[in-house]
């Protein structure tokens, strides 16, 4: 069953189209890679998953976007996002501690009562690759991690929920190499469970990861395909342009 | 010359500064050289907690406890309907109101700053006084509970206005976080973005009371004015600022009374003070 199947989805900001036509299939256990320029559309087509774009009432959409065979207009958006989590790109910890920041959605979702919460917020700070950093400071302010611990704090955050699909917006963007290759590695670990979809600026990134890529180019999907092929063999020149650096 | 003109114009802004707090301190030592004197007819313990006010009684019993609680029912009264309201208002005009309902009630709340005190009691002299003594069956509706309504009133713009900036200023991405990990509008706004607002709001409720506190024209016109111990919220009260107003014009200059009404003075100004300044922690707290 494919996790995401969109179709014909066109997007306006008042009158200017964020989005124009575009048709293209999320697969589950993927990691796909959405690269394009800025004003290309990828992190409205990211927020469109998850309904985040809800947000602007200045929004209008046609087309379609279904996740596992149901259109997510007509899912319960709560739902919805619990089921699609999202890492943005700057780390957003709440002013909490480490402790309180993952627990924050399993309480609010009423996942874990008291006993089940220590052993729920373990698990996800292991899957988010950062239990073994933390486990000795649970208690202190989450303000206190460095950028790379405090992004992998809100990915277990995310995880915590128990989501089907993580959405990352440029989750790497404000972070150092040594940091980034930490929320990469745990990014690839991560697609065994769930699926992802990854927006980022960083075109080197998404031939690091991203099982398949997607080009975007002033609102279109421009090429979408194995990220080797995107890379190696692009059907597209403007693809090819944008990966080798010509524009963007 | 240019260097001269620079020179000039600094100096002159440099005295406008001077200047405000200049008479600040002026009028503070002028209170307490005033006030002050009061204390060697009667002590200061007796002065704040006497329990009765015959400023022209003979001996006078210079007592201020009366006015002190007078004045603290009254601004418990108004905190406690204008806090919960006010706020609630805030976070309907920050969070919930669409784009022209939200314009109109932030004109209706500047409207409502903009009438005058006076005006203010007047109408609650005609309507809300005649009120109260209806429904709870007063002899009089002049009383510390129409006080405390009259007065949420003028506290409420300040309220409003400065919790809906400190909501304002909740930084966008604290809400996307928790609406992404599936938190419905209200859950976001009561977990995240009210206590990440806390000390603004903390300091919007204390600048609203200091308003209150400071408030004289429609609490004299509608309280009842009596100088005595406050039994209940449905009893005529009086308060610091209204003894002042009342007592002023006819107490004799230079007599223990008038010396009586500064340091009265100084009592509001000192709690004044402190509201403030408690308000200025909170909203520095929050930078």
């Amino acid at each position: 069953m494919v996790t995401f199947d969109i179709k014909n989805l066109n997007i306006w900001f008042e009158s200017t189209q964020a989005l124009k036509e575009v048709t293209m299939e999320v697969l589950p256990h993927e990691i796909l890679s959405v690269i394009g320029p800025s004003n290309s559309g990828k992190t409205t087509f990211l927020r469109m998953l998850n309904r985040m774009n809800d947000l602007n009432s200045n929004l209008k959409m046609s087309g379609e976007v279904k996740f596992e065979k149901e259109d997510i207009m007509k899912i319960d958006v709560e739902l919805l996002r619990r089921k699609i989590g999202m890492v943005f790109a700057l780390p957003l910890p709440l002013p909490l501690s480490i402790f309180d920041n993952v627990a924050y959605g399993v309480r609010m979702h009423g996942l874990a009562g008291k006993t089940r919460m220590a052993e729920k917020v373990e698990e996800a700070l292991k899957q988010g690759y950062l239990w073994d950093e933390v486990k000795d400071r649970l208690t202190e302010s989450a303000f206190k991690l460095s950028g790379g611990q405090q992004q992998r704090l809100c990915i277990s955050r995310t995880l915590a929920v128990e989501p089907e699909v993580i959405l990352f917006d440029e989750p790497c963007s404000g972070l150092d190499p040594i940091s980034t290759a930490k929320v990469e590695d745990a990014m690839v670990k991560l697609k065994e469970k769930y699926t992802i979809v990854l927006v980022t600026n960083n075109v080197k990134q998404a031939a690091r990861v991203g099982d398949r890529t997607a080009f975007f180019l002033s609102g279109e999907l421009i090429e979408l395909d194995k990220t080797d092929k995107i890379f190696t063999a692009p059907k597209d020149k403007r693809t090819d342009g944008y990966i080798r650096g010509k524009f963007g | 010359m240019r260097k001269f003109k620079e020179f000039v114009i600094e100096k002159l802004i440099l005295i406008c500064g001077i200047a405000s707090i200049f008479f600040v301190i002026l009028i503070f030592l002028f209170l307490l050289k005033e006030g002050l004197s009061v204390f060697g007819t009667v002590s200061p313990f007796n002065f704040l907690f006497g329990k009765s006010w015959y400023p022209i009684s003979e001996p006078p019993q210079l007592g201020i406890l009366p006015l002190i609680l007078g004045s603290l029912l009254v601004t418990l009264g108004a905190a406690i309907i204008s806090i919960p309201i006010g706020v609630g208002c805030a976070v309907y005009i920050a969070e919930v109101a669409p784009g022209r309902i939200k314009e109109i009630l932030k004109s209706g709340i500047e409207l409502l700053a903009a009438i005058p005190s006076v005006v203010l009691g007047f109408i609650g002299m005609v309507t809300l006084v005649p009120l109260v003594k209806n429904i709870f069956h007063l002899p009089t509706g002049l009383t510390a509970l129409s006080g405390s309504i009259m007065l949420a009133f003028m506290a409420m713009p300040t309220i409003v206005s400065i919790a809906e900036d400190a909501l304002y200023s909740v930084p966008k991405t604290y809400k996307e976080g928790a609406l992404a990990l599936g938190a419905t509008h209200w859950q976001t706004i009561w977990r995240v973005i009210l206590p990440a607002a806390s000390s603004g709001i903390l300091a919007a409720i204390m600048l609203g009371i200091g308003r209150v506190i400071g408030e004289t024209m429609a609490v004299m016109m509608i309280t009842g004015n009596a100088a005595v111990m406050p039994n209940s919220i449905l009893a005529p009260v009086r308060t610091l600022t209204a003894t002042i107003a009342a007592e002023m014009g006819e107490a004799v200059v230079g007599s223990e009374h008038y010396f009586a009404l500064f340091a009265v003075g100084i009592v509001l100004f000192v709690i004044s003070f402190i509201v403030n300044v408690t308000a200025d922690l909170f909203l520095h707290k929050k930078q």
